[in-house]
């Protein structure tokens, strides 16, 4: 919180201090504009997104699951929740953070420019991360890498110095364990 | 049964079917097979005003003094564009509104075409739902489903997009019944065990208050009729937001006003000692809490509210319950007559003593005057002389709206119309017309200031046409008082630009339009004057003359809480009451 801005009678006491990121699952109807309410909402209201995963997972249905990583104390990311389920298309919103017990992942594609000793150290890096080669060049690699976003803010920590030319991430997909749904 | 039409042909059978028989509307390029259809029909009336944002207005007067959704008619791109403050008033106020707008051919959307722009993208943060028609087949769905999120759970506006080539194709119509919504559910009873805890907490409470807002009345004269019978059974006092007068009884035994920043002192002082506040479809909005971190500091709170995402918004409560009003207070009433023992009502006498004395201080007194007319005295005058009529009151935004919610009195929901959460100047002509066009026997009188006014002036034009005869009572003090008010606390009396410069004659503006005009400044002649408006049979529109630098109080001054107010007689202090973060607040 920064302290020098004037408190805001308004304001309510608890501040941003006690701020959590939780990840949250919503089932919407995939029409037209859908997106663009859920993202309104968030930028209209002035809530943070820190990423965002879209796309379609029943076709016949005509659902899409939109995951997105936000920040917030408890009472904002509660009142986040409600405001989704105000929007018409929207089905389900799960706080997969507050349930506890979801698998996350992310994938990313990593460029990385560079010769002699520097391309050695990123094979043998890429192979300790698991991560696939998916293009090459005498001079170069994309990498893929699936998995916690830990580890893939880890790996390109490595391929920094080594010649990391640009990243692409895709955000969280994420899911509840167990045999019920999300 | 299903039969094939035209979408145009569709979009009038559609409000047949949801039994809409007057629309608020202005034709243009892209509506024309509507309007065409609306030619061969004699059921819906159709209203033409003079500006496409005094259709929204005026349905959501409609829509208010009914219960029912109002409907807007207007064109692509500009008329489109006009309906966004209303559409935006209806969505802050929770009114029932389907807007249809017409759209360039599918063809041409994007092409920046005449008369285009992205209506559904404008109106995504102002609607509760929008549709872009695509497709003649989605066509029935869309308009019955439109109705339906309107009406349900927290009222709305909805907007329904419809290319013109739309509007030519021709489908299979589909009626009302055939069409559910996927969704959206909104829940209508409160869960048992919450229910359970709150009739527990009530009948413990020894400083009881209950606040109640315009949820209340969104949720029909029904829940009205329980709030009265709640108050009764529990001898609770209650207080209730600007949205939500009329819900209980201003004659009430249990009534102590409006709450909030013009609210009365007993209100909002009962609210600031209270032991248990019950909010029942309000919002805890910053006109009634004034300074959060001082808010009622030490009562545990009930929140009843149809939308999930106004409990814990802005104040943290101890019991949240999701739920409609009037359901809620059913089982409300159920549970608080099958408790076994009852708390005796005379626990409360050391309460309702404590209110008394607040009470007594008569913070809504003024200084009147036998030279010149006080607005608020013009209000109870206006009053008196109305309150044993059919009347239906719809106001503008500032001043004059306030002195109208402190000194008009309803005893009845649905007879207050006014700007709440967007506070939209040039509301209340156009409301006042829709008012009528729903309750045509009826007197309707829009409190007006003379800046407001002026906002949606032309609309005096469609209240000719149509011989409404509102009367549009304008408490004329040469100021945007409110601005001018604000400027006297906070800005040393500077008063920058609220001067309402080269004001019209409002007389002869009124014979100019056709209506009636009348003037007067006298305080001796305001009851004849106000008689007069009464018994002509026209749209009037009346000149009241008033003092021009009254002050609207009591006031809780910005930043401050409730047991802060300014009091009448206590001007002097407002100037130092404001600090520095006061004073960044609206």
């Amino acid at each position: 919180m920064n302290m020098n801005a004037p408190l805001s009678p308004y304001s309510s006491a608890l501040g941003k201090a006690n701020s959590e990121v939780h990840t949250l699952s919503v089932l919407v109807d995939n029409e037209p504009g859908v997106l663009a309410r859920v993202v309104g909402l968030f930028s209209g209201r002035g809530y943070n997104i820190e990423s965002l995963t879209v796309a379609e997972v029943a076709h016949a249905e005509h659902l899409s699951r939109i995951t997105i990583v936000t920040s917030g104390t408890p009472e904002a990311i509660e009142q986040i929740g409600h405001q989704l389920e105000r929007l018409v298309p929207i089905h389900k919103v799960t706080d997969l953070t507050l349930r506890g017990n979801a698998v996350e992942r992310e994938l990313a594609m990593i460029k990385v420019a560079g010769k002699g000793a520097n391309r050695d150290e990123a094979l043998r890096l890429a192979e300790a991360f698991r991560a696939r080669v998916i293009d090459a060049s005498i001079e170069s690699f994309v990498f893929e890498l699936t998995g916690a976003v830990g580890k893939i803010d880890q790996f390109i920590e490595l391929m920094r110095p080594i010649g990391l030319v640009e990243v692409s991430r895709t955000g969280i997909a994420a899911m509840s364990r167990g045999p019920s749904p999300t | 049964m299903t039969e094939i039409m035209t979408g145009a042909e569709m979009v009038v059978r559609a409000l047949n079917d949801q039994g809409v028989d007057v629309i608020f509307g202005y034709p243009g390029g892209a509506v024309l097979p509507i309007y065409d259809v609306l030619f061969h029909q004699k059921h819906i009336r159709h209203v033409l005003v003079r500006h496409e944002q005094g259709a929204a207005h005026a349905a959501e007067g409609f829509a208010r003094s009914s219960g029912k959704a109002g409907v807007i008619l207007v064109t692509s791109g500009p008329g489109a564009t006009n309906v966004v403050t209303g559409l935006t008033d209806a969505l802050m106020d929770s009114i029932p509104v389907v807007c249809i707008t017409g759209q360039v051919p599918t063809h041409l959307i994007g092409s920046d075409a005449f008369q285009e722009c992205d209506t559904v993208g404008i109106t995504r943060h102002c609607t509760k739902h929008n549709y872009l028609v695509r497709q003649i087949e989605d066509l029935p769905r869309v308009l019955h489903e439109a109705f339906y999120v309107a009406q349900h759970g927290r009222p709305g506006p909805v907007v329904i997009d419809i290319p013109k080539d739309v509007q030519f194709a021709i489908g299979t119509y589909v009626g009302p019944r055939n069409i559910e919504h996927k969704t959206y559910r909104p829940r209508l009873d409160g869960d048992a065990q919450p229910l359970a805890r709150a009739v527990e907490m009530m009948a413990a409470a020894r400083r009881p208050i209950l606040y109640t807002g315009g949820g209340v009345i969104n949720a029909g004269p029904e829940a009205s009729r329980l709030l009265r019978e709640l108050a009764g059974l529990t001898s609770f006092p209650l207080t209730s937001t600007l949205m939500g007068l009329g819900a209980y009884p201003a004659s009430g035994k249990n009534w102590l006003g409006m709450l909030g920043m013009h609210g009365t002192y007993e209100a909002n002082n009962a609210m600031h000692g209270c032991d248990l506040m019950i909010a029942i479809g309000a919002r805890f909005d910053d006109r009634i809490t004034g300074r959060l971190d001082a808010f009622s500091p030490g009562s545990k709170k009930i929140h009843i509210d149809i939308d999930p995402s106004s409990i814990n918004k802005n104040v943290k409560v101890d019991l949240g319950i999701v739920g409609d009003c009037g359901h809620v207070l059913r089982q409300l009433i159920n549970a608080w007559r099958a408790l076994a023992s009852k708390p005796d009502k005379s626990v409360l006498a050391k309460w309702w003593a404590q209110i008394d004395k607040w009470r007594a201080r008569n913070s809504l007194t003024f200084k009147n005057s036998i030279k010149v007319i006080k607005p608020q005295y013009a209000v109870q005058r206006l009053y008196e002389l109305t309150k044993s009529r059919n009347t239906y009151i719809t106001t503008e935004v500032g001043q004059h709206q306030m002195w109208a919610a402190q000194h008009y009195h309803f005893e009845e929901p649905n007879r207050w119309m006014t700007s709440g959460g967007l506070g939209t100047m040039g509301y209340g002509l156009p409301a006042a017309i829709g008012v009528q066009m729903a309750h045509p026997g009826a007197l309707v009188i829009d409190i007006a200031g003379e800046a407001s006014i002026l906002m949606n002036m032309q609309e005096l034009s469609t209240a000719a046409q149509y011989r409404l005869p509102v009367k549009i009572f304008i408490l004329n003090n040469e100021y945007m008082g409110m601005v001018r008010q604000w400027q006297e606390l906070l800005h040393d009396g500077r008063y920058s630009h609220s001067y309402s410069e080269a004001l019209p004659d409002f007389v002869k503006l009124a014979e100019a339009y056709g209506a009636h005009g009348i003037r007067c400044s006298d305080p001796s002649k305001l009851d004849d004057a106000i008689m007069e408006m009464i018994d002509t049979p026209a749209t009037v529109v009346f000149d009241c003359v008033v003092d021009k630098t009254e002050n609207c109080l009591p006031m809780i001054p910005s930043g401050k809480a409730h047991n802060e107010m300014i009091l009448p007689g206590d001007e002097a202090e407002i100037e130092d009451a404001i600090d520095a973060s006061g004073k960044v607040l609206v």
